[in-house]
């Protein structure tokens, strides 16, 4: 079911929370929602799952519009909110069993329902504690059993693998990568590698503005950071490779890092590669390594967030 | 309906797993029973049988212990986050709130089931007019079910569940007790009415007498339904 976000506006007091934010999700996509404490993640996915109402704009989730089909739209989203309320009073079994009851699953499916989600979300030897007992790790999973219980169309997870262990997040990981492949998932998480792990589109939002859109190499491509690479070159003495090196017009700037490594920025347009392979060539050299340096999806992160 | 059901039942499975709600009961009940059996103008000095002072005293008790009761309905759920897992749900805030409000209903009709023994002690004693036992019982479940719905909305608009509680209170203190007394001080006039309308003890009193008046029923059944509606309005003027 795709998700349509068109000028999403929602203002506390004074202050704007989200602006003019408008996005779609098609079906089958994980969309990774990107931004800094503060920026409008939180308030966007609270306004998707119908707890808030914005000041304009409009989603649209499949045929339903939050205005119009709130209640609808509530049945076919399965939704983990940033803080995970729970009842603590209640236990692990109990919890999930009212939160099937409450989203009308048919009561001869109830207890498989609630026994296939405490298989997924590893919760088997914990389903008889009460909530409170639990550490925020177990917590979290019963939060995510409650949001995907009822087999939902959409699933909005506000950062869900929040207090996991690594091997947890690994396998919640792997569930939510297997619910993208059908469903829509939109998630957010400050974690940027998770982020770039599961997502097929990443979303960087800022100051309630969308900054940034794409796939993590679309974004990459886009960024206007200079290219790095990391070079070796051996068969001459280590200066005069710096100074042959420093003089390429291509290069704006070298360091040399360990013996005979040199890392070089240079534009993103230039064919560097030819240069140092005819520089070598000329001069008797020979490359040992040539590797291209990554932008990381924290570098552009911090570009498009950071003014 | 079925939302409303399903609430209900959790609200009750979750009251009568904790030991508290217990401890309200036996509270409730020696009380009740101090004042109407021990104390010194207890029921064998008046020389009637009638339920009247018993009524009075769990009247009186149900004052003071239904704003416990409901306090953390709505307070608790919104500092635990908990009204946002729900609303995020397919359940609407008028089945949240109807859903509190009969969960704390069947709560107080149970107290007031734990007072019959009484009433059957009384009716071994005397004469007692059973019909208006039945009318003085029912006017105590509507007058908790106003106190309920008092409860809920106070708990609407607090953050805390102490503050919840002392806002029921003092709505409360306003029905229970100084409508009437200014009903009284004005003495006679469209105020006086007014405030003697909007008096509980004054139509507790009609009901209590064995007399069945429609004017009670609206009244109660008014109060009640302002009280939800403005809990609704409370919460749901936060999500905009």
């Amino acid at each position: 079911m795709d998700v349509v976000v068109e000028n999403l506006t929602k203002s506390f007091g004074y202050q704007k929370a989200v602006d003019s934010v408008s996005f779609e999700v098609k079906k089958g996509e994980i969309l990774g929602f990107l931004g800094p404490n503060g920026a409008g993640k939180t308030t966007t996915m609270k306004i998707m799952s119908c707890f808030l109402f914005p000041d304009y704009g409009n989603i649209h989730i499949g045929k339903y519009s939050i205005y119009k089909n709130p209640y609808k739209i509530k049945q076919i989203i399965g939704y983990l909110p940033e803080h995970n309320p729970l009842y603590e009073e209640m236990n692990v079994i109990d919890f999930l069993n009212f939160i099937a009851q409450i989203h009308n699953i048919p009561h001869y499916k109830i207890l498989p329902k609630v026994m296939d989600m405490l298989r997924t979300c590893g919760l088997e030897n914990e389903k008889h504690k009460t909530i409170r007992e639990l550490s925020k790790g177990y917590r979290q999973r019963v939060g995510l059993a409650q949001a995907l219980i009822h087999d939902p169309e959409v699933v909005i997870l506000d950062e869900p693998t929040t207090g996991l262990d690594p091997n947890q997040i690994i396998e919640i990981r792997e569930l939510i990568k297997k619910i993208g492949q059908e469903k829509t998932v939109i998630l957010s998480s400050h974690i940027l590698a998770e982020i770039e792990a599961t997502c097929d589109r990443v979303l960087i939002i800022n100051k309630g503005k969308i900054v940034a859109d794409g796939t993590s190499a679309e974004l990459r491509n886009k960024s206007n950071t200079d290219r790095l690479v990391k070079i070796q070159i051996e068969g001459g003495e280590e200066t005069d490779i710096y100074n042959e090196l420093a003089l390429l017009p291509e290069i704006e700037n070298i360091i040399s890092s360990t013996k005979y490594h040199f890392e070089i920025q240079c534009n993103r347009e230039a064919e560097i590669e030819k240069k140092i392979f005819e520089l070598c060539t000329q001069n008797h050299w020979y490359i040992k390594e040539l590797t291209p340096i990554e932008t990381r999806l924290e570098d552009i992160f911090r570009q498009v967030t950071q003014n | 309906m079925n939302t409303v059901s399903i609430l209900i039942n959790k609200e009750l499975s979750n009251s009568f797993n904790s030991w508290s709600i217990y401890l309200g009961y036996i509270l409730f009940f020696c009380i009740c029973g101090f004042f109407s059996w021990l104390s010194t103008d207890n029921l064998f000095y008046l020389g009637q049988a009638t339920m009247n002072p018993v009524f009075g005293v769990i009247n009186w008790t149900q004052f003071f212990l239904i704003p416990a009761l409901t306090m953390k309905s709505i307070a608790d759920e919104k500092r635990n986050g908990t009204i946002e897992l729900m609303l995020t749900k397919p359940v609407k805030t008028a089945d949240l709130i109807c859903g509190k409000f009969f969960s704390n209903l069947i709560i107080t009709t149970i107290a007031l089931l734990i007072t019959l023994p009484y009433y059957f002690t009384l009716s071994f004693l005397g004469q007692v007019d059973h019909g208006a036992v039945l009318l003085g019982y029912f006017g105590l479940i509507a007058m908790s079910a106003c106190y309920i719905s008092i409860g809920i909305f106070s708990s609407a608009l607090s953050r805390t569940p102490v503050t919840a509680f002392f806002v029921s209170l003092g709505i409360g203190l306003c029905f229970q007790f100084l409508f009437g007394t200014l009903a009284v001080q004005i003495g006679t006039g469209f105020f006086a009415d007014f405030f003697s309308y909007l008096s509980m003890e004054e139509h507790f009193d009609s009901l209590s007498r064995g007399i069945l008046d429609s004017r009670d029923l609206v009244y109660f059944g008014s109060v009640v339904t302002i009280f939800l509606a403005l809990s609704k309005f409370f919460i749901c003027k936060s999500r905009f």
